[in-house]
């Protein structure tokens, strides 16, 4: 007999084969860490049924199951070797298996070029990854097929990676988006990864057979993977025990069951893993803990007896909260609870049931915060409504008037403020990419079989706390794995991800320089505090004690019903408010459609309430809304794009062919040069168009590395535009060296920038078919530049003589001055009007290619929208003197576009009306220099740093708060 | 700028240069070249977790890793207690160039401060002529012991990882490196060992030690290991890489680091012939690059001695990927890495491991981006990229790993 135990992040399998290789055997289960009891509880239930049995050939595989067979010396095979086994075996003639685990995504090309490929640790787009979502969307796994089969729409959720996606959906369920088009959604995000994430350039064809629990169980899931590849697939009998069964066909060793369980157990007790030091020594130092907690409380009234009222709403990511707030500003009442996806009906139930029973109580005033902000306050007539982060300032001063530093730690958000004289001082928000928030520790609660509260209750006295590091969600389900593996109890995890949340906000956002940076009078709160666990580990990594109002989870809607107080008082009105009359003819409809009124082709949720007036979200600019276009005048980033777009209407005679160019990264800004050189020498140039959503789709199976910025993976979207066209010479340099502006001590590209060229030649095969020009070249000096180029050009176009390419390099070099010097008097025109105009003027830095407006997703229209002026760093960095720019740097300054970077941000310090808003590329490794860098310079002066993070990811929601924060907290949002 | 603490020549005898942990051999060696030319030494072997947290601590969590770990090293070494702090200076290399390796030394100082340490000297080694120091003197006589160093590194790394899956008695592989590294470093502290002659001499005298252990044939899968500097070669940076693999039956081979100092005076030629530049720069690399190769021969002359074979040289590496990727691409590993993997895949080391930290801008190209161009060109390589990070878990590490080897070939 032989025996294969297949042992995953999530769930075990067991296959038993006759000797012959027929199934006799096979079962599925979640093990929830519980490794050796559930191996135990299976041969169990093998011995039931085979009651003779002492001995068989057994193997294990998975990536839980690495730790069992070495520790109790039993064979070991690789999963997806196990699987080509076993394919090999029952399926003969497959080209290709897809695979979709808890965890891994594998894909395997079967036959003479056999390759396996397994997900990148940073691409959670799996099974896990669905479990996550569903229970985002409240709702059971299973589900999702069927929700998924009544679709309608398809929304555009970020696929790299499970958080993003989150961040995604989170808005896109409080805007009101039907769920079943969200599960189809999910469904749609996680095939695209698995396919882009692992093909990487090579075809997916011919029989495709899919494997796995999800693609088992979810036929919509197997619908996109379809779609996608354009096959069909097929899913055969027992899919989930593949891998198991390819493991029993490898088994070699004969091994006594019978002394297996034993075996178990005694390797269980020997495991270790690295561990910091407990919570609590005692049960006595927790009772102390707890009653100095319980003295931070907010004053309460009998709600009862009052008459008047202000009502503050916080519409979070998961969760709902409301306050009731007497004018003395003692809580009345509150309310607490989860969203379940919509807010909407919570807060209309609230209401409802508040009109009921206190008759007596009247609301004079009301405000509104969080994810869903816009919806509610358009919805129920809210008076105010106001950013997150001050109606969090407002509650924690309000208890703690001294306090000079707040952090809270939300379902999807982290949230630090410093408070200096009163004022916020700074303002530190997670990056969508490090949100190790409260609604992880609620998923993995879950997973492992808990309830948040219990999960909390178990860490407290943890003996050993697993050390989990302070990373990305994605990598902690890596850690958690491995601490499972290693016998880590569920009150060692809950405790171990406890202080990884308090790591990640430490030294992931806030990363103060020393404790003494970070305050003394500090408050905690959201919901995530509440967790005992939590605010223990915070004090413990920061030696320091802290206050955590008892109702941390409320102190945004306290906040808010403390800001209707004040605008109530500051200005008087009658409040808007839906009253019980209006209540009762409440109704809300909720529709999806898609904008038109441009390339952009937004995906627009339109929510309709009893009042008539549609409430339209998910635009990115006020077109859909207003029906005008939107006003460019005080924004260089569009203006930018105007220029460049001018270019093309430059005649050229075209004698010698076409010549493509494709529009990214460094193109941006040397464009106009190459532009020139080109005409100038005869060719008709072919430019790429700014980015749109089919250029980015394009080229995405040619990317070979995932984690490379998401400029640079557009570069292969552009190519392939460009092939589309039959353009049959394309041009696109190497340049080790950018143009030397005298800011810095070089002028370097960055590796992407300068190299890029060379990835697109090795993996986007149709290069072939054409002359791609990609030599190295630099502009720094004319005569070399001009042999370079001769000898590029001459393999294809031997006729062009130097003195054309002398000629045409003057004309490149004249123009390329202009647009700079163009970009710089437009840039000078903007300040000058928004001056005229008292306008703040916000300096959007970032890297030429910023301006792509798939690239910063129209953060600069957001910003203009809002009330400000935008330029670009290049249009103020060239005001510094470099002396004295040098002077000051505290870094390596060697690279040209980082140069202007802090030249922008030393400009911005020396003017009053400016504020600096960093653009940032995920994964960009420069950034981590510029962004700390950048921070400083400006920190120095007193002002407030403000970086965006921008990827693949479509949605504003976090941005928007980041830039209304800054907004505010300088005075600017009314 | 702004001022920094100054390693003064007053320092030379009273403080010791600590330096950070990579290469057990080779640091060594470079440890006893410095201690040759009068200065106090010290190479950190501070390498458990803590270094990652004090990393974590005190560094950008975005910077790439080997910059945590370095930095994490030297702060932690710090705090422990252990040295004496207002005695001790700090010592890094700099490599230059566009990758942002180049910052590394200007984070050090930012989390020195940060940790109450910005009174500590930092010495950047680097060829380049940055950030120098009054005390510290890169002559031309330092210069020479240091390459020597490399050249006696390379030698024992080559030739213990040939010896040591096959060996008779375990362990004898490395006795008999440590045994040569004594020697060696006594040699150095004498100023001895390090003419181009006296390398050959002590080179092929190692040889024959080595070619003297028992071995025997065993079947082993053979793997190369390239990837970022440090990496590569660091069992902190790497999970221990080299152990995991000497446990699952493997034949390992690391690139030596030769290539990578030649490599980096070449970029100093290429560059010239590409963009123009100065003609001082051009010749000094020239001259450069003229005694390296006589030292690369020397080394060479000195390995080729049965049963070892010498190893590729550095022209006969750089000629494979001609035509692949352009010399041109020089920023971190640059095209040496892509270099490097063809040469181990087309001499018997086709299973291949491209260690990286998380997010390498260079080997963005260098290394995932030329793999599908190496597979067209040999046809069984079987390439594996690794992400290294300071909470990438080690077990999907090794899981990945023991994919590729169960589909070795």
């Amino acid at each position: 007999m032989q025996i294969g135990l297949d042992i995953g992040s999530t769930t075990i399998k067991i296959a038993v084969l006759d000797d012959a290789g027929k199934l006799l055997f096979a079962k599925y289960q979640r093990h929830y860490s519980q490794i050796a009891e559930k191996i135990q509880e299976l041969l169990q239930e093998l011995f039931a049924k085979f009651p003779l049995l002492k001995t068989a050939h057994l193997a294990v595989s998975g990536s839980a199951g690495i730790g069992v067979a070495e520790g109790c010396g039993l064979q070991f095979v690789q999963e997806v070797f196990a699987e080509k086994v076993c394919t090999e075996r029952l399926n003969p003639g497959t080209d290709v298996v897809i695979e979709l685990g808890g965890e891994d995504a594998k894909l395997l090309f079967l036959g003479k070029h056999f390759d396996a490929r397994m997900n990148d640790s940073c691409a959670g787009g799996t099974g896990a990854f669905i479990d996550q979502m569903a229970s985002l969307l409240n709702v059971a796994t299973e589900d999702m097929n069927s929700m998924a089969q009544k679709a309608q729409n398809i929304y555009t959720i970020a696929s790299r990676c499970g958080v993003f996606a989150k961040s995604d959906i989170q808005p896109l369920l409080n805007q009101g988006a039907p769920k079943n088009d969200l599960a189809a959604s999910i469904f749609q995000a996680v095939a695209q990864q698995a396919v882009t994430g692992l093909a990487k350039g090579r075809p997916i064809n011919g029989k495709v057979l899919y494997l796995g629990g999800p693609l088992t169980f979810m036929s919509c899931l197997r619908d996109c993977f379809d779609k996608i590849l354009n096959v069909k697939g097929t899913c055969p009998e027992n899919s989930l025990y593949y891998v198991a069964m390819g493991t029993a066909l490898c088994a070699e060793h004969s091994v006594d069951l019978r002394a297996l369980p034993n075996k178990l157990q005694a390797t269980a007790a020997c495991r270790t893993f690295e561990h910091l030091s407990p919570l609590f020594a005692n049960e006595e130092e927790y009772l102390f803990f707890n009653a100095r907690h319980n003295t931070e409380r907010v004053a309460t009234a009998d709600i009862a007896t009052a008459s008047e009222a202000y009502l503050g709403i916080d519409s979070g990511s998961t969760t709902i909260k409301i306050a009731v707030v007497s004018p003395k500003g003692e809580l009345l009442k509150s309310f607490y609870q989860s969203n379940k996806g919509n807010p909407v009906i919570a807060v209309k139930e609230f209401l409802q049931n508040f009109y009921v029973e206190y008759p007596q109580c009247k609301l004079i005033a009301s405000a509104v915060t969080g994810y869903g902000e816009d919806l509610i306050r358009h919805g129920f007539g809210v008076d105010y409504g106001i950013v997150e982060t001050i109606a969090h300032f407002l509650a924690a001063k309000s208890l703690q008037p001294s306090v000079d530093f707040i952090l809270d730690i939300g379902g999807q958000d982290i949230k630090c403020l410093k408070i200096h004289n009163g004022c916020i001082d700074n303002i530190f928000l997670n990056e969508a990419c490090s949100s190790g928030c409260g609604s992880f520790l609620q998923t993995f609660a879950e997973i492992l079989g808990y309830s948040a509260e219990e999960f909390a209750k178990i860490g407290l006295f943890a003996d050993k706390p697993v050390d989990l590091g302070s990373r990305c969600t994605v990598f902690m389900n890596s850690s958690v794995k491995q601490a499972q593996k290693d016998g880590a109890s569920v009150a060692n995890i809950s405790a171990g991800l406890s202080l990884s949340i308090v790591k990640n906000a430490l030294y992931k956002v806030i990363r103060p320089g020393s404790k003494e940076a970070i305050g003394k009078h500090i408050v905690v709160q959201g919901g995530t505090f509440l967790n005992d666990c939590v605010l223990r580990a915070f004090e413990k990594e920061m030696g320091l004690e802290v206050v955590r109002p008892n109702i941390a989870g409320l102190m945004g809607a306290y906040g808010a019903a403390l800001y209707a107080r004040g605008r109530h008082e500051q200005a008087p009105k009658t409040s808007t408010l839906l009253d019980a009359a209006a209540l009762a003819q409440f109704k809300h409809q909720v529709k999806s459609v898609t904008c038109g009124l441009c390339s952009n082709h937004c995906h627009l949720t339109v929510n309709t309430f009893a009042s008539g007036k549609p409430f339209i979200s998910g635009n990115r600019c006020e077109r859909p809304v207003t029906h005008c276009a939107p006003d460019n005048s005080l924004n260089l980033y569009r203006q930018k794009l105007d220029l460049l777009a001018g270019l093309n209407e430059r005649e050229s005679s075209g004698v010698r062919g076409t010549m493509g160019i494709p529009m990214g990264l460094n193109m941006y800004e040397l464009l106009p040069f190459w532009h020139a050189f080109f005409s100038n020498l005869g060719f008709k140039v072919v430019v790429s168009p700014i980015a749109d959503k089919k250029i980015s789709k394009m080229g995405q199976n040619t990317i070979p590395s995932d984690t490379v910025c998401y400029p640079a993976k557009l570069m292969h979207g552009h190519i392939k535009w460009l092939l589309e066209q039959g353009v049959t010479n394309i041009f696109y340099p190497c340049m080790t060296y950018n143009v030397e502006e005298g800011n810095g001590e070089n002028c370097y590209n960055c590796p992407v920038v300068a190299y890029y060229p060379e990835v697109l030649h090795a993996n986007v095969q149709e290069l072939e078919q054409c002359n791609f020009f990609f030599d190295y070249v630099g502009l720094g000096n004319n005569k070399v530049l001009a042999k370079k180029l001769a000898a590029m050009l001459n393999k294809a176009f031997p006729d062009i003589t130097m003195k054309e390419i002398k000629n045409a390099l003057l004309q490149a070099y004249i123009a390329y001055d202009l647009f700079e010097g163009e970009v710089r008097r437009q840039g000078r025109r903007i300040i000058s009007a928004a001056r005229e105009q008292g306008k703040p003027i916000i300096v959007l830095a970032g890297r030429p290619y910023h301006i792509d407006p798939k690239v910063n997703h129209s953060i600069d229209r957001l910003i203009t929208t809002m009330g400000a002026a935008l330029v670009s760093e290049d249009a103020v960095s060239s005001h510094i003197e470099p002396k004295q720019l040098a002077a000051e740097l505290q870094v390596l300054n060697q690279w040209t576009y980082h140069s202007r970077l802090y030249a922008a941000a030393k400009y911005v310090a020396n003017n009053e009306d400016m504020h600096m808003v960093q653009l940032v590329s995920f994964g960009c490794g420069c950034d981590a220099i510029t962004a700390d860098e950048c921070r400083r310079l400006l920190e120095e002066s007193g002002k407030i740093y403000t970086q965006i993070k921008i990827d693949d990811i479509d949605n504003l929601g976090t941005a928007k708060i980041r830039l209304r924060s800054l907004f505010a907290a300088v005075g600017l949002e009314s | 700028m702004e001022s920094h603490a100054v390693f003064t020549p007053e320092m030379k005898k009273t403080h010791t240069i600590l330096i950070p942990s990579m290469l057990p051999w080779h640091f060594n060696l470079l440890k006893a070249a410095l201690v040759s030319c009068g200065y106090k030494a010290e190479l950190l072997d501070n390498r458990d977790r803590s270094v990652v947290e004090t990393g974590l601590k005190y560094v950008n969590n975005d910077i790439c890793y080997p910059a945590l770990l370095v930095i994490g090293q030297f702060i932690n070494a710090l705090e422990s207690g252990k040295y004496d702090v207002n005695h001790v200076a700090l010592i890094m290399t700099q490599t230059g160039g566009g990758c942002r390796a180049s910052n590394y030394i200007h984070l050090l100082r930012k989390g020195l401060e940060q940790a109450g340490f910005g009174h500590i000297p930092v010495i950047s080694l680097n060829l380049a002529g940055m950030e120098e120091q009054p005390g510290f003197d890169l002559s031309l006589k330092m210069i020479k012991r240091m390459l020597a160093a490399v050249v006696y590194g390379d030698v024992l790394m080559y030739l213990s990882n040939k010896i040591r899956p096959y060996e008779v008695v375990a362990g004898g592989a490395d006795a008999l490196a440590g045994r040569w590294l004594t020697k060696l470093e006594d040699m150095f502290r004498a100023g001895k060992g390090q003419t181009l002659s006296s390398i050959y001499q002590f080179g092929r005298e190692i040889t024959k030690d080595f070619a003297k252990l028992p071995i025997v044939a065993k079947d082993k899968i053979k793997v190369g290991v390239v990837g970022e500097i440090y990496i590569k070669y660091s069992d902190l940076g790497n999970n221990c890489l080299e152990n995991f693999l000497q446990k699952q039956n493997c034949e390992y081979m690391l690139p030596g680091v030769m290539n990578f100092v030649m490599y980096g005076a070449d970029t100093y030629l290429i560059d010239y012939k590409l963009y123009g530049g100065s003609m001082m720069k051009y010749g000094t690399a020239k001259i450069a690059m003229w005694y390296l190769q006589r030292l690369e021969k020397a080394m060479r002359k000195a390995l080729d001695y049965s049963p070892f074979k010498a190893p590729a040289s550095y022209e006969e590496t750089k000629a494979m990927v001609k035509g692949v990727i352009g010399y041109g691409n020089n920023m971190g590993e640059g095209w040496l890495l892509t270099a490097e993997m063809l040469e181990l895949a087309k001499n018997g080391y086709n299973n291949i491991i491209c260690a990286q930290p998380f997010g390498c801008l260079p080997n963005h190209i260098a290394g995932r981006g030329m793999i599908n161009k190496i597979k067209e060109l040999v046809e069984d390589a079987n390439i594996l990229p690794i992400d290294y990070d300071a909470s990438a878990s080690k077990v999907n590490q090794e899981n990945r790993i023991k994919l590729m080897l169960a589909t070795a070939r």
